[in-house]
């Protein structure tokens, strides 16, 4: 369907600036593994230092790149399902406010005053700007939600006997995690972080800083991953030539996420003080309950494929896997699809060990964790993000695609770094390879005393993997960038690939409403976070200045 | 509502989650394995030291701060069962001890405890795992296991 033109320039912007970013983000990846196999023994090269570009990385890839583009996707698909267009100051004054915050963010990382790490964990303190920066992407983030909900309410009134599109149940369910649990975290940063950060607080509670956190930081890996379940349910049936085999599967895996997403944060706090037992042990479990939504959607969407390559006349068990049109140019949406789910279910499965309460002691924050979150957010939905960037890139600027087959052989060749990758990560990590460490300099430094040959080989994995995933991103900025200067071929449109249904699907009530899914979400969290954020308070007896990462004595106040 | 093969999917997601949540609680049960402990703090976990409680049984205080653990160095004996606190004085720092289980998270105001056996005889390294400003890859301690010689 066609869109007008200042929301179409909107959305150009939001897929454009995250993807620009991305080159320094990508370039930081690259630089990362060289550092910690130690090929490079240095704290800093061309100026950048081996920590500043961590955060880099971490900021770029994590929150700028899938913020934007959930946004975007958010508006396609809404306006491509409610057949309604987003209010348009309130677009330009969300796109305005994610720009600018992320410029600050940005200067005040390269400027070399914020490097703290995606976590910001306090008591290392920032460049104020950089805490402002953030608040202003989450802030800008929020306001499509709203506007989207007038459009959802809106095309309800007309079709109160439909069933909602499952795509548009998705956007919503995702935008409402990542409201509620933002929530925490604009405290965090605007009541906590930024006072203190300028100097007019002395002191902050750690354990509470950390804990709020985690309330976001959990939830956030749902709302990178949502936009990639939205194309998997809606999309990718229809790209392998099928039909979707249970559209109500989807809406179930939607509201499980919707209840559970929040409530599980503190899984990533079990070698936390402060915080009790009985809270870790709850949100272990919970944890567990948000792998039920990934296992419906596995095998939904596995009979999916499967009856797509049936009715292309596909036989035996197993055989029918290579009827799927996995190399086809026309579908590459598809390539990056199937090899997202492909790495996913080895994500899924490290992630279940991460959140298992005891068994997470032999992996916490080490190399393994990262092997780990290359393999989701890595995986399924840089993947997705990358894929649909482009396709909508090439739909609404009305362009042709450069370099069709570099295009096509990107997710394959990302597809086998990361797995070199991870695997080293994962390996390290299981002999004790630490996370954010300049390895270089120390332990895979032969000249120096703490030099430790136990993580010689499995950081070469982790080099070798990156060397490639970091060739696929290049390949991916020439089809990219080489697509943004090539001549208008078409009238620019925004048209998304739609899976029916195998079945006939009644409409059911409980699927259709967002009411008492939401209520329950209320009540969980409230459960759940109640005593761990008063443990917080109450087990915590000190409280810290601001330190600057470079020096040991607190920064005090003029 | 839902087909047969929808319901024994979505039966099969449940059962395989219960096995997980059953596996946790024989671990804990059986297996003893346990996350850090929740105590109240005060000023005495502020002060780095080793004590021996009888023959086998030892407490470590750790105290990190930028950009190393105190003690640096700590002697057990062999079969020892040693409680474990880590408490920080200035920002985050990681706990992790080389090929034994324990994982902790040093923060100011909070004291993590484990406990854990050493059974056999080594150079066990402690590494600071959570970026702590520009000399954390520097930051290590190290429990030596083995004396008195047996």
């Amino acid at each position: 369907m066609q869109v007008s033109r200042p929301i179409r320039n909107i959305l150009l912007i939001e897929l454009f600036v995250p993807i620009l970013l991305l080159t320094l983000g990508i370039y930081h990846g690259l630089m990362q593994v060289i550092y910690r196999s130690g090929v490079i023994q240095r704290t800093s090269v061309a100026g950048l230092d081996y920590y500043q570009g961590l955060t880099l990385h971490g900021v770029i890839n994590a929150i700028v790149l899938t913020t934007f583009f959930a946004v975007a996707f958010g508006h396609a698909t809404m306006i491509f399902y409610t057949k309604r267009e987003p209010n348009k100051t309130a677009t330009l004054v969300s796109m305005l406010l994610m720009v600018i915050g992320t410029g600050l963010a940005a200067a005040a990382i390269l400027a070399g005053k914020a490097s703290v790490l995606y976590t910001f964990y306090p008591p290392l303190k920032a460049h104020p700007a950089f805490y402002i920066g953030t608040a202003m992407l989450i802030v800008g983030s929020w306001i499509p939600y709203f506007d989207w909900v007038r459009m959802y309410l809106s095309w309800k009134r007309e079709h109160p006997q439909e069933s909602t599109p499952v795509a548009v149940i998705g956007t919503l369910v995702n935008f409402t995690i990542w409201f509620v649990c933002t929530l925490a975290v604009a405290y965090e940063v605007l009541v906590m972080l930024v006072p203190w950060s300028l100097g007019w607080t002395q002191e902050i509670n750690i354990m509470l800083a950390r804990t709020l956190f985690w309330f976001f930081g959990h939830a956030l890996v749902y709302f990178w991953l949502l936009p990639s379940y939205i194309m998997f349910y809606t999309m990718l049936p229809k790209l392998a030539g099928g039909k979707l085999y249970s559209g109500n599967a989807g809406r179930i895996a939607f509201f499980i996420f919707l209840i559970l997403s929040i409530p599980i944060g503190v899984h990533h706090q079990f070698g936390d003080p402060s915080i009790g037992r009985g809270v870790k042990l709850t949100q272990s479990i919970l944890t567990f309950g948000v792998a039920i939504p990934s296992f419906i959607t596995a095998f939904t969407i596995a009979a999916s494929l499967e009856y797509a390559a049936r009715k292309r006349g596909a036989t035996g068990l197993w055989s029918w896997i290579w009827k799927l049109p996995f190399f086809r140019k026309d579908v590459y949406l598809f390539g990056y699809l199937i090899n997202g789910l492909i790495l996913f279910i080895f994500g899924g499965l490290t992630g279940l060990v991460n959140a298992s309460y005891s068994l997470n002691n032999v992996v916490h924050n080490t190399s393994f964790i990262p092997g780990h979150f290359h393999l989701t957010v890595g995986g399924p939905v840089f993947l997705a993000i990358l894929g649909m960037s482009i396709y909508m890139l090439s739909q609404l600027t009305g362009k042709r695609i450069y370099a069709p087959v570099l295009n096509t052989i990107v997710p394959y060749l990302w597809t086998v770094g990361v797995l070199i990758f991870s695997a080293g990560l994962m390996y390290g990590g299981l002999i004790g390879e630490p996370r954010r460490t300049n390895m270089g300099l120390t332990y895979l430094n032969p000249s120096s005393e703490q030099f430790n040959p136990y993580w010689v080989v499995s950081s070469m994995l982790g080099l070798a993997g990156g060397g490639i995933m970091f060739t696929a991103g290049l390949l991916y900025f020439i089809s990219f960038f080489g697509t943004c200067f090539r001549r208008r071929s078409a009238e620019p449109v925004i048209d998304l690939p739609v899976s029916e249904t195998l079945h006939e699907e009644r409409r059911v009530p409980l699927l259709d409403s967002f009411k008492p899914w939401l209520a329950i979400m209320g009540l969980i969290i409230f459960l759940t976070y109640a005593p761990a954020i008063s443990d917080a308070i109450n087990n915590t007896n000190r409280k810290a200045p601001p330190y600057k990462p470079t020096d040991p004595v607190p920064v005090v106040r003029q | 509502m839902l087909d047969k093969f929808e319901r024994n999917v979505i039966i099969t997601a449940l059962t395989v989650s219960a096995l997980f949540i059953f596996s946790i609680f024989y671990a804990l049960g059986a297996k003893r394995q346990d996350v850090s402990e929740c105590l109240p703090y005060n000023k005495t976990y502020e002060t780095a030291r080793v004590e021996q409680i009888d023959a086998k049984t030892y407490q470590i205080y750790y105290v990190a701060r930028m950009w190393n653990f105190e003690p640096a160095i700590s002697y057990i004996p062999v079969g020892s069962e040693v409680d474990l606190f880590v408490t920080s004085l200035d920002v985050v720092h990681g706990f992790n001890v080389f090929d034994k289980n324990v994982n902790l998270m040093a923060v100011p105001g909070g004291v993590a405890k484990t406990t854990v056996k050493f059974t056999e005889p080594g150079v066990y390294k402690i590494v600071c795992h959570e970026f702590c400003g520009t000399g954390h890859q520097n930051m290590e301690a190290e429990i030596i296991v083995n004396y008195p010689r047996k």
